[in-house]
């Protein structure tokens, strides 16, 4: 392991991280934005030009509130849990290709901090550890409505992941690698996943957003940190930048996912040209800003409904696909 | 304006209508079919479209409020207002204090005395706005018009006991002069075409 390689991992991951705790902080603008539009209203407007410093206005407030520890919780895992939700996040998009390699003065550029060949595997596997934020956040806070959140996290968890796993299955039996640049390499010669094997990538495609509205938790399965139901779940107990962490967490968990979504099933950055990433770039910005268009729309589903759904039908339709993907590769 | 829609309470004729819910299913197959039903029924886009078509269409209905005000009605009770007479421009409270008697939260205050021509002249009015409901019972009470509700909501206070003086209701001089003094239309006033309705006093008794 050179100098140089070093550096410019360093590199990388100071900018990833910043860009993408910015990001987080410009998706919860855009977010009250697009809701307000839909809802006919204006949202933040105050703050600067058109609310545009209302992210700095938050920071500010998120900063300097006090960092209230209540009495009867337990201290150190309280805590330590949103550090794990904000941590795995940005933890996860190590072996996310952001955009195609460039060449910066002469210097080849990879925008992916790890190229490990279990990439797609890495990301889910700490996003499912991010699941310890809220659950244990949630039963340390000596609240009933956390310790619900908490449980109902817990019991969305193992319905949702199972659905993800499984429909990625497909994919990566066509592929026969984990690492997403492979996917994108994959999707350069035979076309985009979703189109591959009459409907199987299709079908893989829809299981996974829907798993991945469960994963980040947004509207239709909004049910761990509901407001209307159990005020913010396993948030309630929180204050200042303690709360802010797991809100960056579960943001910046949106960007991830809506990145890995088309590197997934859609071309990803294609190969490798300036439009290629341009393109990336605009189905990124569509998968997020489909979460807030869901969350504008839909209502809500009860946890049963979600397990019932996850159980009883994604899961018997991600194996029947998997089989007959199966079946296709053998003929 | 006519009242007929108001007073037709038979809003069963034109105003409900029955919505059509099917029965739960109860064997196996019959959920199954709702399910594919609902999930092949693409209710969800439809949803989807409607909120998308208000983003587009872009035709808030919100104000923004400190800058942009909704106009509110000549009858609204907010605070109140102090009168002052067309003729003279003296004061109409004559000092009866029906109003303080009638108040329900008993919020108002008033004390008289007599002044240098002998006349019952007001020295002390408060009201106290941290409990008046404005009910409007004082502005009709009031044999003279004098106390009326008038059309300023916006009495944000840092204290519960926000007390508002018989000095900050009475409509300014300037303004009386002007003749720019608004008639409360709401509780208590005349109501409109009343001269006509006048009947002479006989006087040869
Ligand atoms: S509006 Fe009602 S409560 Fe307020 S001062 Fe008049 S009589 Fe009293
Ligand atoms: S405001 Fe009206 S009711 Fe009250 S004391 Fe004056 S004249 Fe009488």
């Amino acid at each position: 392991m050179d100098t140089a390689y070093l550096i410019e991992t360093v590199i990388k991951v100071v900018v990833i991280l910043l860009i993408f705790s910015a990001l987080a902080g410009i998706g919860t603008y855009f977010e009250r934005k697009v809701l307000a539009f839909m809802q006919r209203r204006l949202g933040p407007m105050y703050v600067g030009p058109y609310g545009l410093l209302q992210v700095a206005a938050d920071g500010v407030k998120l900063f300097t509130k006090e960092d209230i520890i209540p009495t009867n919780v337990v201290g150190r895992i309280f805590k330590i849990a949103p550090v794990i939700t904000a941590a795995t996040a940005f933890m996860a998009a190590a072996a996310i290709p952001f955009l195609p390699s460039f060449t910066l003065f002469g210097y080849e550029v990879h925008p992916i901090v790890a190229d490990i060949n279990i990439g797609i595997l890495y990301i889910l596997g700490i996003m499912g550890v991010g699941l310890y934020g809220p659950l244990l956040g949630g039963m340390a806070s000596a609240n009933k409505f956390s310790l619900l959140s908490a449980a109902r996290g817990a019991a969305v968890f193992i319905s949702y992941e199972v659905v993800t796993g499984l429909s990625i299955l497909a994919p990566i039996m066509m592929v026969g690698s984990l690492s997403l640049v492979d996917f994108n390499n994959y999707q350069i010669e035979n076309g985009w996943i979703i189109f591959n094997m009459y409907g199987v990538g299709f079908v893989a495609f829809i299981l996974f957003w829907i798993a991945a509205f469960a994963e980040t938790g947004r509207t239709p399965f909004h049910l761990i940190a509901n407001d209307h139901e159990i005020i913010d779940g396993f948030g309630t107990e929180y204050s200042g930048m303690r709360w802010g962490l797991f809100f960056i967490g579960e943001y910046a968990n949106m960007f991830f996912i809506s990145f890995v979504i088309p590197l997934l099933f859609l071309g990803g950055y294609g190969d490798g040209s300036f439009l290629g990433a341009l393109a990336l770039l605009g189905k990124v910005a569509f998968f997020f800003f489909f979460f807030l268009w869901t969350r504008a729309a839909w209502p809500d589903v009860r946890p049963d409904q979600l397990m019932w759904l996850c159980w009883k039908v994604l899961m018997p339709v991600a194996v029947i696909n998997v089989v007959i993907a199966g079946f296709l590769m053998m003929f | 304006m006519n009242n007929e829609q108001f007073n037709n309470r038979n809003v069963s004729e034109d105003g409900y209508f029955q919505v059509e819910i099917k029965d739960y299913p109860t064997t196996g197959w019959d959920k199954f079919k709702r399910v594919v039903q609902r999930t092949f029924r693409i209710e969800l886009f439809v949803g989807l479209w409607v909120v998308l078509r208000e983003m587009i269409v872009f035709n808030k209905h919100t104000i923004s409020y400190p800058e942009e005000k909704m106009p509110i009605g000549p009858r609204y009770r907010a605070v109140h207002e102090m009168k002052r007479l067309w003729e003279s421009d003296a004061e109409r409270c004559i000092g009866c204090g029906l109003c303080e008697k009638i108040c329900i939260s008993n919020c108002i205050r008033i004390d008289t005395k007599i002044d240098e021509n002998s006349r019952k002249e007001v020295s002390e009015y408060t009201i106290n706005l941290g409990r008046c409901i404005f009910c409007g019972y004082c502005a009709e009470v009031c044999p003279e018009l004098a106390i009326t509700h008038g059309g300023e909501y916006e009495n944000a206070s840092d204290q519960r006991e926000h007390f508002l003086l018989y000095e900050d209701m009475l409509t300014p001089i300037d303004k009386m002069k002007a003749g720019a003094q608004l008639e409360f239309e709401g509780f208590g006033a005349i109501t409109p075409h009343e001269d006509e309705r006048v009947k002479k006093t006989p006087l040869a008794y």
